[in-house]
């Protein structure tokens, strides 16, 4: 991009080139051997949406057995391993990878203006990587399943019969770490170095922002849990004794290394789908979004933070209370930056001219459900509170709303906006619309019912709630809620069953793309949908990513496009 | 990215379509190496944490472990790693200055001392795994069978470990809490390590086996009866430091072949020398962690 061609007509306006990215080479080698990150970045897709529909069905067997009381479908040790493989694809296969590799690596060399990542040959090696770690994790059905639950804590990890599954799993944990480090530094090292002149960092979309504060969230935390995992798999083998108090060990170690990565894996996952929304809300409301420097700082705040809270998992562990006091308030500083976001989302809403379409429902219900997720966080991260709540459901619907309500609603709704640039096709207005609202009703119904489950005593990871331990009232109070919330999980699945026919029935019957559908002023909606193989035919018009006053509305193309009355952006070269 | 720059600079062979100079595409790749090498020290830093937690938690048993270990072997091993460094460093900048024959052959020295700190690793390791100072539960007097319950006198007591009756104090507080009589509290029967009892000063340390001493006599003393509780787990925090870093010298003599066959094939001149340059940020960072994990283990 040293040069911008001004007396050529401007990107979007023209007709699509014939040849794009899909087209380009064909045979199953060509997307198997692929270098180009779109293509890595779809593969990332369909291989995350699998992993996501597995983890899907992990989950409606758990819903499954809790809806009734007394055993349904699972016995107790299957229930355990249901729950255990059900949060182990979902963290580790799905929602840490989820935005990064599959969107990010689609869309930020483009919105960059760059022609691919810094290092294509080691974006593809980490597909494989993740390829690996998924067969490796879900293969543990087979030598004995494991049951300790996604967070492996000792001693369940190091002394029950699974001994296979749990090698398994740690190998996989391990590789899926790197294929997750990988990532990261590509990205870190694209943005720092590819960026074309002209394209500074304040030019950057909030999305990058967001990405690359998930880098170094990826670069620094991650070594940990493979060190981590490498220690569980030693004791498993040898019988060392790191984490065993019998042979002078200490089991507490083993959580504090855990949450030391997982407590910033948490913003490894909900950062990019932050940046997501940020994008969402303000190409679809059409308004220059409100505080740009204030989102892309808290972005690298949050990253920051996120590594000095790990302790609010280890309230009841035995910390001592000095520690429980500093880890508490530090966890409350964590919603400065997070509230931050949501307020200037709030701000760049207001007097915007919304047009209520998919993408932009699933940022409104990001909003809704982020905010109850991060005021919730603060129940958890009050001593007093904790004590009453940790280890119960209130925790679980805590996370759900977090990963779920936010991680991957924001994900579902970057895939609809990017959906038409990814494939060229448009899918339906109607459908999509449908699907979202069955998915917040339903969402809602399943965890807000979790947050009342736990605030009455239920416990997270048991298999029943009945029989002698129990009084009758607590059995049927929390049938109640179980059932509502099983009711609340099928209409979900629903929804995503809606959104899995409509998408890929627009493969095939979708309207045809324009470049531009949605309005926005980022690069990758001046490349032709879907991209050429080399993204731009054209060097792109870098400038303002929020500046939407350059585009005008073309009712032949159904998209918008460059103001014909401007040449080029005022202060551009 | 300029559709223009293609045609207009010439463009080598080595520099990949997305790069616009090889600058850029050499500053990247540093860059990214950088990075690797942080998620590295990380790697490593858990440990040396757990190293930390443990001679905090144990000193007794560092104290006691770090004798079995030989010094003099630890200290050419030092020396061979830092003279690899140095070999490497000077492959560096043949490479830059295109001087191929000079890269080779520093290429092989560093081969050679990479060879040379694992054979004496090697000599090393088989020394103690031919007194059964295996890590953990394969010690030679195996402190716990797997199969074994908790009640079978476990965990075993020793300085500084944690199984402590709970204090008057604790217990009396609950009282003045006023609580129910009907209601269950549990107290916790393990105090924070601060306030445990360490044993560094009772532990007879009179007849220090020197490592020159010969084997019988070191195996006699890991035997003898002041042997501090739980001694294996010196030996576990140094086989999975040592070993780890082990497997990272390892790797780096798969790196080196590579980089010899790619200066044999004369892949590298002044113009392009990545690989190598990477090659030696990653081989001297192998270097810095064992210079730490030296007087960790054998020194101090
Ligand atoms: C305002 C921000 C947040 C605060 C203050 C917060 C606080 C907490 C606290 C104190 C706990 C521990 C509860 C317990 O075990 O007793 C917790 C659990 C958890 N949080 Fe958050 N959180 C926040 C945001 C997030 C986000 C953004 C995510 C993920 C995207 C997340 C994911 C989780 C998960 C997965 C757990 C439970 C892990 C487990 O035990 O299995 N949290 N949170
Ligand atoms: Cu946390």
């Amino acid at each position: 991009m040293t040069t911008i061609d001004t007396t050529k007509p401007t990107p979007g306006a023209e007709t699509p080139p014939v040849d794009n990215y899909l087209t380009h080479s064909s045979g199953i080698m060509s997307w198997l051997g692929t270098l180009d990150h779109k293509r890595i970045g779809v593969m990332y897709l369909v291989s995350i949406l699998t992993a996501f529909f597995l983890g899907g069905m992990f989950a409606m067997l758990v819903r499954l057995e809790l809806m009734f009381p007394g055993e349904q479908i699972l016995s107790q040790d299957q229930y355990n391993m249901a729950f255990t493989l059900h949060g182990v694809i979902m963290v580790f296969l799905v929602i840490i990878p989820s935005v990064p590799a599959s969107l990010g690596n689609f869309v930020l060399p483009i919105m960059l203006g760059a022609k691919d990542v810094a290092f294509p040959r080691l974006n593809l090696f980490s597909y494989y990587l993740w390829v690996t770690g998924a067969v490796l994790a879900v293969s543990t059905v087979f030598f004995g399943g494991v049951d300790t639950g996604w967070t492996l804590y000792v001693p369940y990890s190091t002394t029950g019969t699974e001994m296979n599954g749990i090698l398994l799993l740690t190998f996989a944990v391990f590789v899926l770490g790197f294929s997750s480090i990988f990532t990261g530094i590509n990205f870190i090292v694209t943005i720092h170095r590819l960026r074309p002149p002209g394209m500074t960092w304040f030019r950057m979309p909030l999305f990058l922002w967001a990405i690359y504060a998930t880098g170094i969230l990826q670069v620094m935390a991650t070594p940990v849990i493979g060190i981590t995992v490498a220690l569980l798999a030693v004791e498993r083998l040898f019988g060392i004794g790191i984490f065993d108090p019998a042979l002078g060990g200490d089991p507490v170690l083993f959580q504090h290394f855990f949450w030391f990565y997982s407590h910033p894996a948490v913003y490894i996952m909900i950062l990019p789908g932050m940046g997501i929304i940020s994008e969402l809300i303000s190409v679809h409301s059409h308004k220059h979004i409100f505080g740009y420097k204030f989102i892309a700082f808290s972005s690298v705040a949050i990253a920051i933070f996120s590594f000095i809270v790990w302790g609010h998992h280890m309230f009841l562990s035995g910390q001592s209370p000095l520690m429980n006091v500093v880890f508490s308030a530090i966890t409350f500083s964590v919603a400065i930056p997070s509230a931050v976001k949501v307020f200037n989302w709030l701000a760049t809403l207001y007097k915007g001219s919304i047009s209520f379409n998919t993408p932009m429902l699933y940022a409104l219900s990001f909003l809704v459900l982020f905010t109850i997720s991060g005021l919730t966080g603060l129940h958890l991260g009050t001593l007093a509170t904790d004590i009453h709540l940790h280890d119960t459901y209130f925790v679980v619907a805590h996370f759900h709303y977090t990963m779920m309500g936010g991680a991957l609603i924001a994900m579902i709704g970057g895939i609809h906006h990017w959906w038409p640039k990814i494939t060229g096709r448009m899918y339906s207005e109607f459908l999509g619309r449908t699907a979202c609202g069955l998915i917040f009703v339903g969402f809602n119904l399943t965890f807000f019912t979790q947050f009342m489950l736990g605030s009455k005593g239920m416990p997270r990871r048991y298999h029943d709630y009945d029989g002698p331990n129990w009084t009758p009232e607590a059995t049927e109070l929390f049938g109640t809620y179980h059932f509502w919330s099983s009711i609340g999980s099928f209409v979900m699945a629903a929804g995503f069953f809606l959104i899995a026919f409509y998408l890929l029935h627009s493969l095939f019957r979708g309207k045809k793309a324009p470049a531009n559908p949605w309005g926005g002023r980022s690069l990758e909606w001046q490349c032709a949908s879907p991209p050429p193989h080399d993204n731009f035919s054209e060097p792109p018009h870098v400038g303002d990513p929020y500046d939407f006053t350059v585009l005008e509305w073309d009712e032949q193309e159904q998209g918008y496009h460059w103001r014909h009355d401007l040449k080029h952006e005022p202060g551009e070269a | 990215m300029t559709t223009t720059a293609s045609t207009t600079h010439d463009h080598p062979d080595f520099l990949a379509h997305h790069w616009d100079t090889p600058k850029q595409q050499f500053e990247a790749g540093k860059l990214g190496m950088w990075l690797f090498l942080a998620t590295e020290v990380l790697l490593f830093g858990g440990l040396f944490v757990g190293y930390a937690v443990w001679r905090g938690n144990h000193p007794e048993l560092f104290k006691f472990g770090s004798q079995y270990l030989d010094t003099t072997m630890g200290a050419i091993n030092t020396v061979v790693l830092i003279l690899s460094s140095l070999t490497m460093a000077w492959a560096v900048t043949c490479a830059q200055r295109g001087n191929r024959k000079g890269l080779i052959i520093g290429l092989l020295l560093t081969l050679a001392g990479a060879g040379g700190f694992l054979g004496i690793k090697y000599v090393e390791y088989s020394h103690k795994f031919n007194e059964g100072w295996f890590p953990g539960a394969y010690f030679y007097d195996k402190p716990s069978d797997r199969s074994r319950t908790w009640d079978d006198n476990l965990p075993v007591p020793g300085a500084g470990q944690l199984v402590v009756p709970v204090p008057d104090t604790e217990a009396r507080s609950i009282e003045e809490l006023g609580l129910p009589a009907d209601i269950l509290v549990e107290i916790s029967t393990v105090v924070p390590p601060g306030q445990g009892p360490s044993g560094l000063e009772e532990l007879a340390l009179t007849d220090t086996v020197h490592t020159d001493d010969h084997a019988e006599h070191e195996m006699h003393a890991l035997q003898r009866e002041d042997r501090p509780a739980n001694a294996h787990m010196f030996f576990n925090i140094y086989f999975m430091m040592t070993g780890l870093h082990g497997l990272h010298v390892l790797g780096g003599v798969g790196v080196m072949i590579w980089l010899l066959i790619g200066a044999v094939k004369g892949r590298f001149n002044e113009k392009y020398f990545t690989p190598v340059d990477l090659g030696g940020l990653y081989w001297h960072i192998v270097d810095l962690i064992w210079i730490f994990l030296f007087p960790l283990f054998y020194l101090i």
